[in-house]
């Protein structure tokens, strides 16, 4: 806390926040975090495409259609995605999505955004998945039965009365996951490369907030410089936006809850 | 047009054109399904192809070397049973004294639910984050350095929340009955908790252990923050000593561009899912054992 004061005591908020270059460690310093943020927010948004739909799909397919038995089998699998290591992710991303990308789009950079938001997506696929089934197993069957009863098919039961009726469990998985993706810290420093680029090309070379803490933190950087306050203050960026992202989330599984007896 | 009016044939093809769609979107949600589970299958047969011709005995018992065919993980290995062990004594007691707090003393009120949230956004923080914090607190400020014991330190303060959420879930899961029971026979309020809650609870707390504990074992972020070093050629022998871990080890490998350290960092990943998965096996073997016994 108290480095992170000392770093806005030498660099002021406004050139914090809208400087459009992030270079440290120049002999002519720039400390504007937007490259880092757009760079998070690249990697979290392309994974929120993927993984949001593909998520809540499998929710709606394990709760609404599969039969208990192939329930049983599919969730712990869905469990184990969640509980590789980041750091394994980061090694698939390099060696095996990076490759297939550059197959198909040969000006791929070996760090891309695009293989990070690629993994980090696949992980967390599991967190949009359970929760949002959660909330879908959550409707009580009279909702279903009802709408079955007026004649409509699966898909119309499914698409237009459960899903809205779970809504807010489902949008606060969306939330988290997107919170998770943000702060996801191994694939990304691994897979998406150490340049802090301020471009919405997915191809190129980025860096994260993530991966610039890690990048600072694996070089032996003196207490007390402006350097070493960077990870404060970053590391406070990132806090507090995924703090904001957390409780958002929470608010909305409140306040938006349909509560049936 | 209602429904009545329609022409018999009309209504017909509006209803199989539903009954396509449904079907369409039934394949569409169960191919979602299956996009984790490949994901699963190309990820585990990649890192076996690339991984399984370096693991053998030598790659268990040897320190990391800037040779490939000379290089193991007997450090990392180490490091990581280390911090394990230091992680679950630190936070295991701690966690499950304030979750027992939490469900059976604590007053009702703004207090308790204030703790809450806050056990649940602290939760959802980033570990990187941790690590930052473990870095402020432990290496610097408490002066530890870079060790073992502020590796432990930095995890435990990681996984606490975990921890506390899973065990709450358990004592919360002991029925009512249960405590009337012994309070009706005269126990105290801390012999109902220690002789009939806690041993009931016990197979959700330890589970909830072992998830969190495999979590700090796969975590990177906040050892590299800490001060774990990447390569060492040697076992901690104390509290003090510098360390590596496997994550470390295998992010370390990753990061170098020759294609013998890409097939060492695959073998490190077996050897740490290898760990994992024992670590879940022991965890659903506990399960199993306490709830038959019940």
């Amino acid at each position: 806390m108290s480095e992170t004061v000392g770093f806005f005591a030498q660099v002021s908020i406004v050139d914090f926040l809208t400087d459009t270059r992030w270079e440290p460690m120049f002999r002519e310093q720039h400390f504007g975090v937007m490259p880092l943020l757009l760079g998070s927010v690249m990697v979290a948004g392309g994974a929120a495409v993927i993984a949001l739909p593909v998520g809540l799909m499998t929710a709606i397919f394990l709760s609404e259609y599969s039969g208990p038995k192939l329930r049983q089998v599919l969730k712990p699998i869905l469990e184990i995605l969640a509980g590789i290591p980041t750091v394994v992710y980061g090694y698939f991303a390099l060696t095996f999505v990076t490759p297939v990308l550059r197959i198909f789009l040969p000006e791929t950079e070996i760090f891309n955004a695009a293989s990070a938001s690629i993994v980090v997506g696949i992980m967390i696929i599991p967190t949009v998945s359970s929760l949002s089934e959660d909330a879908l197993r959550a409707v009580p069957r009279a909702l279903r039965e009802g709408a079955y009863g007026l004649g409509a098919t699966k898909l119309e039961v499914s698409t237009r009365v459960v899903v809205p009726a779970a809504l807010s469990g489902i949008v606060a998985s969306f939330i988290l996951a997107i919170s998770r993706a943000i702060g996801e810290t191994m694939a990304v420093t691994i897979a998406a490369g150490n340049l802090p680029n301020l471009t919405l090309n997915p191809l190129e070379s980025i860096q994260t907030m993530t991966a610039y803490i890690v990048q600072v933190s694996r070089g032996d950087t003196p207490q007390g410089t402006i350097v070493y306050q960077t990870l404060f203050a970053v590391g406070m960026t990132l806090f507090l936006i995924t703090l904001a992202m957390n409780v958002m989330s929470q608010w909305v599984l409140s306040r938006f809850r349909e509560e049936y007896e | 047009m209602t429904e009545e009016e329609r022409p018999l044939g009309a209504q017909s093809a509006h209803h199989r054109r539903r009954r396509r769609k449904g079907a369409a979107f039934a394949v569409l949600c169960g191919a979602a399904t299956l996009v984790g589970v490949v994901a699963l299958a190309i990820l585990l047969v990649d890192v076996l192809v690339d991984g399984l011709p370096s693991l053998d005995g030598a790659f268990l018992t040897s320190f990391a070397s800037r040779f490939p065919e000379r290089a193991g993980v007997k450090a990392a290995l180490a490091g990581s049973v280390w911090i394990l062990a230091l992680t679950a004594l630190f936070a295991f007691p701690v966690s499950v004294a304030a979750a027992i707090y939490l469900e059976e003393y604590a007053p009702k009120g703004w207090v308790k639910r204030a703790i809450q949230t806050n056990i649940s956004n602290l939760a959802g923080v980033p570990s990187i984050v941790y690590g930052i914090l473990g870095l402020a607190f432990f290496v610097r400020t408490l002066g530890f350095g870079r060790s073992v014991l502020s590796g432990a330190l930095t995890l435990s303060i990681l996984i606490m929340p975990i921890i506390i959420i899973a065990s709450q879930e358990a004592i919360r899961a002991v029925p009512r009955t249960i405590r009337e029971a012994a309070y009706g026979l005269g126990a105290t309020r801390w012999q109902a908790v220690s002789q009939q809650v806690l041993p009931m609870a016990l197979p959700g707390i330890l589970t909830g252990t072992i998830l969190a504990l495999s979590r700090a074992v796969g975590e990177t972020a906040p050892l590299i923050m800490v001060g774990a070093v990447g390569f060492l050629a040697f076992t901690p022998q104390g509290l003090m000593d510098q360390f590596t871990v496997l994550p470390l080890q295998i992010y370390n490998w990753v990061s170098r561009p020759q294609d013998e350290f890409r097939q060492l960092a695959a073998a490190g990943i077996l050897t740490l899912l290898a760990l994992l998965l024992t670590m879940n096996a022991i965890a659903i073997v506990l399960r199993n054992r306490y709830q038959s016994r019940r």
